[in-house]
């Protein structure tokens, strides 16, 4: 008896549901549990983690990030700018700054800053430290991205605000400020809060400087936990921690998008 | 600063017109898009221009104020030549309101906010004296309980007005309408030609781009008719429209009418 269409697209999918069923089955009986919860999930060790690993180690992943951010936002908007200016040098100096910061690897760019900076120049140094230095690297790799996406977000204000504007008798920095990267911040807001995800992420990178206990950040405090412990709980917790920042991040973005799609 | 010499009024500037366009030509390439226009706009006067698309109005209103810029030709408003390289172009706009065809109103601000912002920006009114500047003018256009709304809970008509009272909060010597009208519906389009016929009467200088015939022949003390990039025929409204001396004025008219 020949299937009709919607028969067969049922069976498939039953098909799938018993394939997936059958590999939690064996990834189940496979596992040896008690291994597991030692090594892994170990109680003892959760225990030990907190609250240092909330009071400590998250808040110094958030406080790095949260400077990379605001100073990558400045220098994003800046850049912007500039790549939109009429004046050439501005143009070029900022094409260059973006592309060297996006094409470089986040680490080479921490090690340039953390490693390389204070051999090349010995008598100078990076203000504010640890937290100087992780923001000013932070603050370039992010910034580097978010400059294109802030570019793209005041082109695709209408050109009319801007005319208005000006019709109304603002200069062009008044016009810009007031009424156009306003509109353009509403337009970029899911591709930042993106960013802002992914430098969470890229804060990991922070051991590369040398940090002192009181400056662990997650993915160090885990990694220092885990060689003491002999043991990857640690680095659990810490897996934990970041998607307690991470995922409601990401949850905010969705909404945003879904707003912006019904907005349209 | 020569522009509010010439607005306040030295003998020799006070006769001058207020719009003066002598041999504009634009360019956008190698497009020649206007061919050598002279148009004069006296005080008080309202001068409608009409014409087919893309025969050259947008860009001739757009030249007065500098949005583009003429490639050959002087422009002279209230006496002062906008073409002069060291003209201050942001009191010159600051003193020529522009109402556009798609309103562009500010959409993250309020109606009192559009009213304001460049108020206090431009003219560095206070608080008190913008908010109450703007309240006299969104009274004048019938939308004083509309001040706290957004642009986008407004409908069409409604925003265009509120594009007027924004552009009238600044004091304009003068009032560039680009087809008002022409991206609304056709039952919200009687309030806005309302209130720039009350503008007309107040005795505001006005150039208006439009296709509203009833609102050039009523209200209009000038009708030029334009078609690439030159002014075909000018006059009277209702000799213009009832009497066209031109091929080209007539097959227009014979179109719109
Ligand atoms: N910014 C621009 N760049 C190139 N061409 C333009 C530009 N603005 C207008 N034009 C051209 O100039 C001509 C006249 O346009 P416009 O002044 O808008 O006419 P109208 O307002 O009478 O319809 C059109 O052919 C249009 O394509
Ligand atoms: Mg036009």
């Amino acid at each position: 008896m020949p299937l009709t269409k919607r028969k067969r697209a049922a069976y498939l999918r039953y098909a799938q549901y018993v394939l997936i069923l059958a590999l939690a089955a064996v990834v189940v009986l496979a596992a040896d549990w008690g291994v597991l919860r030692d090594k892994f999930f170990n109680p003892d060790i959760i225990r030990d983690q907190f609250p240092d690993v909330l009071t400590v180690a998250l808040k110094n992943t958030v406080v790095f990030t949260a400077c990379g951010f605001a100073f990558g936002l400045a220098l994003g908007l800046g850049l912007a700018l500039m790549r939109l200016s009429s004046v050439g040098p501005w143009r070029w100096l900022s094409t260059g700054v973006i592309e060297l910061f996006r094409g470089l690897p986040a680490l080479v760019v921490f090690l340039a800053l953390g490693v390389g900076f204070p051999r090349a120049f010995p008598q100078y140094e990076i203000p504010g430290g640890q937290l100087g230095t992780a923001t000013l690297a932070l603050g370039l790799v992010g910034g580097a991205y978010m400059a294109e996406t802030i570019r793209a977000g005041i082109q695709a204000v209408p050109k009319g605000q801007y005319e208005a504007a000006r019709t109304l008798g603002m200069s062009h920095s008044r016009a810009m400020v007031s009424v156009v990267v306003p509109q353009a911040f509403r337009i970029v807001l899911p591709p930042l809060t993106n960013e802002l995800i992914l430098l969470t992420k890229d804060s990991s990178l922070i051991y590369i400087l040398g940090l002192s206990l009181d400056q662990y950040e997650l993915t160090k405090w885990g990694r220092e936990g885990m060689n003491s412990e002999a043991n990857l709980t640690p680095i659990i917790v810490v897996g934990f921690c970041y998607l307690i920042i991470t995922v409601p991040l990401s949850i905010v973005v969705r909404r945003m998008e879904a707003k912006a799609g019904r907005a349209r | 600063m020569t522009t509010t010499d010439a607005t306040q009024g030295a003998p020799a500037a006070r006769d001058a017109a207020a719009i003066d366009v002598q041999d504009l030509h634009k360019h956008f390439g190698e497009n020649e898009v206007l061919k050598g226009i002279d148009v004069q706009v006296a005080r008080g006067e309202v001068v409608c221009v009409i014409g087919p698309s893309g025969s050259g109005k947008s860009t001739l209103l757009r030249c007065v104020n500098l949005l583009e810029v003429p490639t050959i030709g002087r422009i002279f408003v209230e006496g002062v030549e906008v073409t002069d390289p060291d003209v201050d172009i942001d009191a010159l706009r600051s003193r020529t309101g522009m109402v556009f065809q798609q309103f562009n109103l500010f959409p993250h601000m309020t109606v009192l906010q559009n009213l304001c912002i460049s108020q206090r920006k431009v003219r560095k009114r206070g608080k008190e004296e913008s908010v109450e500047v703007a309240r006299r003018n969104l009274a004048k256009v019938g939308l004083a309980e509309k001040e706290s709304a957004y642009p986008a809970h407004l409908s069409g008509g409604q925003q265009q007005r509120v594009a007027i009272a924004r552009a009238l909060s600044m004091d304009p010597d003068m009032m560039l309408f680009d087809e008002p009208t022409s991206a609304l519906d056709p039952e919200l389009v009687g309030d806005v030609l309302a209130v720039m016929k009350d503008l007309a009467a107040e005795g505001m200088t006005m150039m208006v781009v439009t296709h509203e015939m009833g609102f050039a022949r009523e209200v209009g003390d000038k009708l030029v008719f334009m078609d690439d990039g030159v002014v075909v025929e000018e006059g009277l409204p209702s000799v213009v429209l009832s009497d066209p001396q031109h091929e080209r004025t007539r097959a227009f008219l014979s179109k719109v009418l």
